[in-house]
């Protein structure tokens, strides 16, 4: 966007690390997305953590392709209250094994954040102690935010009003 | 109902901590086997004097539906389990059933005592995607919008939480000058919350005709009230002994569970997007950004004071540079056209008719981009498969994540700190449950 100012020379030293371990990392809308492994997500945000000053976990989320093997792209975001720039990290996993390493060793925030996701998309976080329903409720069938879930849908523990 | 059938509803009435098996949606066997919605993350004290303690979730002091369990040793918080999503209403789900152009009612129902901001966050991330360059009027003309809809939300929120503790008198004295905001906004807008005013690639209409007077006249009443409410409030005894040293956050707390926005400001990290990143027209003015020494509500009441000075040191300079020129960009994926035009060349009429029922579109492609909102950083994150319709919607809202952390501000502290601290927390659960 062109009437904003993000530093992003400041993400280069980042770009080379992860583009040497193999990992594809592009500049993309005033950030650095990064396409990782799913064995490699913990490693690669202890990294910005500690080397790279990216101190504020922003937010974690997926996206469902059903057409897609693997459906799911588990998204975090990250921010540096340094440098003031943004990465994102993009995992794949799939629908039989939807599971990622949880970053709530690292950070605090990422636990009600990982709710989020394990209600919405099923996405099931490792090493999180608490994945209790939070937006939804105890009982909720099914993950709303999947794409086969019909909005229309009904839950079997609401009353049907007539 | 039978009398058989009372008995076991004030069973369900009250905190059944386990999830019948046998839930059925049928037959009398409704009010035995309901469930409570949430699983408290403990049910039984950790010392022998201890007791748990179920707060809302509708409680006529949390201006929010937001139930939290406690428990206590006398009058302390041993520890609480925060519990949200009582608002929730599918907003993401929604989203993806409508244009890119009709989600924007929804998005001024996230925060409802800011929904300029709202609406100025996802047309950005939009505009992003569709590499949209704003007209300049529009650009300041939302900065200004955004600055005062700041104002009116750091009202709501000093507002309600001095209210809670007493301060009749503050309260009635902010809301007036809100009320004055509010009703200014809806000569423009034609709403007094929920404004639908933003669009992709400008705005709905210009100023009315002395709207920018008014707005000085707004401004020049604002500096006496707060200066009451500053006479009220920042030597009074009665409340720096509710707020000084009550929920302190230190720095690295507030980091490590995500706070932004004036609860961070408040512990000292002078991170503000408005001033790091900046956006729209925030490069071009000259604004402080007002930090806190201790993490306290006092310091979360003081930073929200001044940053709404900060904002209408901003808007008075925003009134200077405003400059003259159109509103929306011409780009035919978004912009309508004239409905003179419309209704007199082929072209138009089909642009209308697809803008309408295709909606605008969007390229494929993924984008996230963050405001500085009221009570932080609102991000939108969007995925776009080159229709009109999001493929996905994600907002990163502020006050979601500031409830993963609200036990630390709670914990330690007095019940009746619960309610203070809480309000200076600004819980808003249309953009929390969303």
């Amino acid at each position: 966007m062109p009437t904003t100012t993000m530093p992003l020379e400041r993400l280069e030293p980042l770009r080379e690390r992860l583009t040497a371990a193999g990992y594809d990392a592009q500049p993309a809308h005033g950030l650095l997305a990064v396409t990782l492994p799913r064995a490699a997500l913990l490693e690669t945000a202890a990294l910005l953590k500690t080397e790279f000053g990216f101190d504020l976990f922003l937010d974690v989320t997926a996206i469902d392709w059903p057409e897609r093997d693997p459906r799911f792209d588990v998204v975090h975001h990250f921010y540096s209250t340094r440098d003031h720039v943004r990465v994102r990290l993009k995992t794949a996993v799939t629908l039989a094994d939807p599971t990622v390493a949880s970053l709530v060793s690292l950070y605090g925030s990422a636990g009600f954040m990982e709710r989020e996701c394990h209600d919405m998309y099923g996405i099931v976080f490792e090493g999180n102690p608490d994945l209790r329903p939070i937006l939804l409720y105890e009982g909720f069938e099914g993950h709303p935010l999947r794409k086969d879930y019909v909005k229309e849908h009904e839950q079997p523990l609401v009353r049907y009003r007539t | 109902m039978s009398a058989a059938d009372r008995k076991p509803a004030a069973k369900a009435a009250g905190m059944v901590l386990a999830v019948a098996p046998d839930a059925t949606p049928s037959g009398a066997a409704w009010a035995e086997t309901l469930p409570n919605p949430v699983r408290p993350a403990f049910d039984r004290p950790s010392t022998e004097d201890g007791v748990i303690v179920n707060i809302g979730p509708s409680h006529p002091a949390t201006h929010g539906t937001l139930q939290i369990i406690a428990e206590l040793n006398g009058e302390r918080v041993v520890r609480t389990d925060v519990h949200c999503g009582y608002l929730h209403r599918g907003f993401e789900k929604e989203c993806e059933a409508h244009t890119w152009h009709n989600l924007m009612p929804f998005v001024d129902r996230l925060n409802y005592c800011s929904g300029l901001l709202n609406e100025f966050a996802y047309c950005d991330a939009v505009e992003t995607l569709m590499d949209i360059e704003l007209t300049p009027r529009t650009r300041v003309l939302r900065t200004l919008l955004g600055e005062y809809s700041r104002i009116a939300d750091h009202m709501t929120c000093i507002a309600a939480s001095v209210m809670e503790m007493g301060a009749m008198t503050a309260f009635l004295y902010l809301m007036t000058i809100r009320d004055y905001i509010y009703e200014h906004l809806a000569d423009l807008t034609g709403a007094r919350v929920t404004y639908t005013y933003s669009r992709i690639g400008g705005l709905a209409n210009d100023l009315p005709k002395g709207w920018i007077q008014r707005l000085e006249e707004i401004l020049d009443e604002y500096e006496v009230y707060i200066g009451r409410i500053h006479g009220l409030l920042d030597r009074n005894r009665i409340f720096i002994d509710r707020t000084r040293n009550v929920g302190v956050l230190t720095p690295e707390e507030a980091v490590h569970w995500g706070f932004t926005g004036p609860i961070l400001r408040s512990t000292g990290v002078p991170r503000d997007l408005r001033k790091d990143t900046p956006y729209l027209a925030y490069a071009d003015l000259d604004f402080d950004v007002p930090v806190g020494i201790k993490g306290d509500n006092y310091d979360r009441y003081f930073v929200r004071m001044r940053e709404m000075d900060e904002s209408v040191h901003m808007i008075r300079q925003l009134i200077d540079l405003l400059p003259e020129g159109p509103l929306n960009v011409d780009d035919r994926r978004c912009s309508f056209p004239k409905k003179e035009l419309v209704y007199s060349e082929i072209e138009s009429l089909i642009n209308h008719f697809k803008l309408v029922i295709d909606g605008p579109q969007v390229p494929a492609g993924e984008v996230y981009r963050a405001h500085e909102a009221a009570n932080g950083e609102l991000g939108f994150f969007l995925v776009s498969d080159g229709t009109g319709t999001p493929y996905k919607v994600h907002v990163r809202a502020p006050s979601f994540v500031h409830m993963g952390g609200l036990h630390r501000m709670l914990d330690g502290y007095q019940l009746a700190d619960i309610i203070s601290s809480f309000g200076t927390v600004n819980m808003i659960g249309g953009e929390c449950d969303r």
